[in-house]
C-alpha cells in the first residue's frame, strides 16, 4: 500500500473491514461492510436473527470466505490463500454458541492441543499455559474432567480459556450466552466483562443489551448483511437514529 | 438311524485345529487392521478437494461391495499372477479380506464423520490448526466412537469370511477340517466341533471388540 492514509488507518487498527461483500449463492449476506476496530476497543455487534452479524464475524477468522473487499487483522491482509489465514487464525481467538469443546479430550487437553500443535509449544509450557488461564476463567479446579461433566457455563468458560491459550490479539464472541440456561449466563458474562477490563480487542455478537452498556465501546446494528447504525452505547440506546434499529431495540428490551 | 457318533478323528486332529484357530485369528487380525488402514484412508481421499480421488474412492467401494468375496480372492490369487503379481495363499487372503473389509468400512467410516457437529471443525480451524490436523486429532476419534458397534459387527462378518480362504488353501480353520473330513468322512463331527470352533473366535473377538472400546472410548458423553 503506497496510499499514506490507507497505511496510517491501517497501522492502529486490530481489524478492517473495506468494502466487504459476500453472498450465499444468489442471496447477498453480507453488503459493503466497512468496520475499523482500534487495538483494545470493544465492539458489540446486534441485529435481527439473519441480518449477517455471525457472518460477518466468522469472515474475520476465514471461517466464511468472503468475496468482495478487504479485511486486514493486526496488518496482515486476509486473502484467500491458506498462509494468510494460518497467520490471521494465530491472532484471533473464537467463542461459539455451542461451546465446541472437543468431548474426548479432558479440559485441560482441550487447552494444550492448539498451543501444542499449532505453535509448536511443548507440553510442559503449553500445560502451564493452559493452567494458568483456567486458573483466571476460575475453573482450575475442572482441568482433569470432560466437556460432558460440565455445566454450561462451565463449558463456554473453558472454551474461553482454551482460545486464551492462544495468546490472540483479539477475541471473537458468536453469541457466546445463547444457548446457555438464564443462571449461567451472568458467570460467562463476568468472564468477558473480566477480558475487556484487562484490555482485550473483542468483537462480540449478542444479545445482552446489559454487556453492551457495561462494556462496548460502539454498538454496531446490523440489518439484512448491512450495518445500518453505529455508535457508542449511552447513545445507541437513548437516541437510536433508524426506524430499524428502534424497532429492534423495542424487540428486544421489551418496551414498545 | 444307525449312525453312530464317532470323534476319535477330531480328537486326533485337534492340536492340527487348534492351530488352524489361530490361524483363523491372524487371518481376521491382520485383515482387520489392513480394513481400517483402508477404511480411515478412503474416508480421507473421499472427501477430498480433488474429484478424481473421491471418484476413484466410489468406484472401489462400488466394484467391491457389488461382488463376490470369492471372486475377489480368486481374481487376487488366478488372475493377477499373469499381471506378474504372485502371492502365497495367506497374503492373498490377508489383501483381499482388508479390501473387502475396507470398502464396507470406507462407508461406515464416513458416517461417522458425516455424525461429527460442523462446530467441531470450525473451533479446530478458528484454535490455528489444519484441516489434516482438525481430523486426525479431533474428528476421527468421536467419530469411530459412533460407528463402533456397526464396525464391531463389519469385522465380525469379516472373521467369518475368513473361511471362503479356504477355497485357496489358506492356512485357516475350514481348510484344514476340510481335510480331516475328507479323510474320516466324519462329517457331522468335524463340522459340528468346527462350528463351535467359529462361535467361540466370534466370541472372543466380539470381546476383544468390547474391550477395546472400553478402552480408548472411555470418556463420558452427554
Amino acid at each position: 500500500m503506497s496510499d499514506i492514509s490507507t497505511t496510517k488507518a491501517t497501522a492502529d487498527a486490530m481489524i478492517s473491514m473495506t468494502g466487504v461483500a459476500k453472498w450465499y449463492g444468489a442471496f447477498q449476506a453480507l453488503n459493503d461492510i466497512n468496520i475499523s476496530v482500534r487495538k483494545g476497543e470493544k465492539i458489540v455487534l446486534c441485529g435481527p436473527s439473519g441480518s449477517g452479524k455471525s457472518t460477518l464475524i466468522r469472515c474475520i477468522n476465514h471461517l466464511e470466505a468472503y468475496q468482495q473487499g478487504e479485511i486486514r487483522v493486526g496488518g496482515i491482509l486476509l486473502g484467500h490463500q491458506a498462509k494468510s489465514i494460518d497467520a490471521v487464525r494465530r491472532e484471533v481467538g473464537m467463542v461459539f454458541q455451542q461451546f465446541n469443546l472437543f468431548p474426548h479430550l479432558t479440559v485441560l487437553q482441550n487447552c494444550m492441543l492448539a498451543p501444542m500443535r499449532a505453535l509448536g509449544l511443548g507440553k510442559a509450557e503449553a500445560e502451564g499455559r493452559a493452567r494458568q488461564l483456567l486458573e483466571r476463567v476460575k475453573i482450575a479446579e475442572q482441568a482433569e474432567k470432560y466437556p460432558a461433566q460440565l455445566s454450561g457455563g462451565q463449558q463456554q468458560r473453558v472454551a474461553i480459556a482454551r482460545a486464551l491459550c492462544m495468546r490472540p490479539q483479539v477475541m471473537l464472541f458468536d453469541e457466546p450466552t445463547s444457548a446457555l440456561d438464564p443462571e449461567m449466563v451472568k458467570e460467562v458474562l463476568d468472564t468477558m466483562i473480566d477480558l475487556a477490563r484487562e484490555g482485550m480487542t473483542m468483537i462480540c455478537v449478542t444479545h445482552e443489551m446489559g454487556f453492551a452498556r457495561q462494556v462496548a465501546d460502539r454498538v454496531i446494528f446490523m440489518a439484512s448483511g448491512a450495518i445500518v447504525e453505529e455508535a457508542p452505547p449511552a447513545e445507541f440506546f437513548s437516541d437510536p437514529k433508524h426506524e430499524r434499529t428502534r424497532k429492534f431495540l423495542g424487540e428486544i428490551l421489551g418496551r414498545h | 438311524m444307525n449312525y453312530t457318533l464317532d470323534f476319535t478323528p477330531v480328537i486326533e486332529g485337534m492340536p492340527n485345529l487348534l492351530t488352524a484357530c489361530l490361524g483363523t485369528f491372524m487371518l481376521a487380525i491382520s485383515g482387520m487392521l489392513l480394513a481400517t488402514v483402508i477404511g480411515i484412508g478412503g474416508v480421507v481421499l473421499r472427501t477430498s478437494k480433488i474429484k478424481l480421488l473421491r471418484w476413484l474412492v466410489i468406484g472401489f467401494v462400488e466394484l467391491i461391495r457389488n461382488t463376490p468375496f470369492l471372486v475377489q480372492i480368486f481374481f487376487i490369487y488366478f488372475a493377477l499372477p499373469l499381471a506378474g503379481i504372485r502371492l502365497d495363499p495367506t497374503p492373498t487372503a490377508i489383501i483381499a479380506l482388508g479390501i473387502n473389509g475396507g470398502a464396507y468400512a470406507i462407508e461406515i467410516i464416513r458416517g461417522g464423520v458425516q455424525s461429527i457437529s460442523k462446530g467441531q471443525m470450525e473451533a479446530g480451524l478458528a484454535l490455528g490448526l489444519h484441516k489434516a490436523q482438525v481430523f486426525r486429532l479431533i474428528i476421527l476419534k468421536p467419530a469411530l466412537r459412533a460407528i463402533f458397534p456397526s464396525l464391531t459387527s463389519q469385522f465380525v462378518l469379516l472373521t467369518l469370511t475368513t473361511s471362503i480362504a479356504s477355497a485357496i488353501s489358506a492356512y485357516e480353520l475350514t481348510s484344514v477340517s476340510q481335510r480331516i473330513e475328507s479323510d474320516s468322512f466324519r462329517s457331522f463331527e468335524v463340522y459340528f466341533t468346527v462350528t463351535a470352533f467359529y462361535l467361540v473366535i466370534s466370541w472372543l473377538m466380539m470381546r476383544l471388540f468390547a474391550f477395546f472400546s472400553a478402552r480408548y472410548f472411555a470418556y463420558p458423553v452427554k
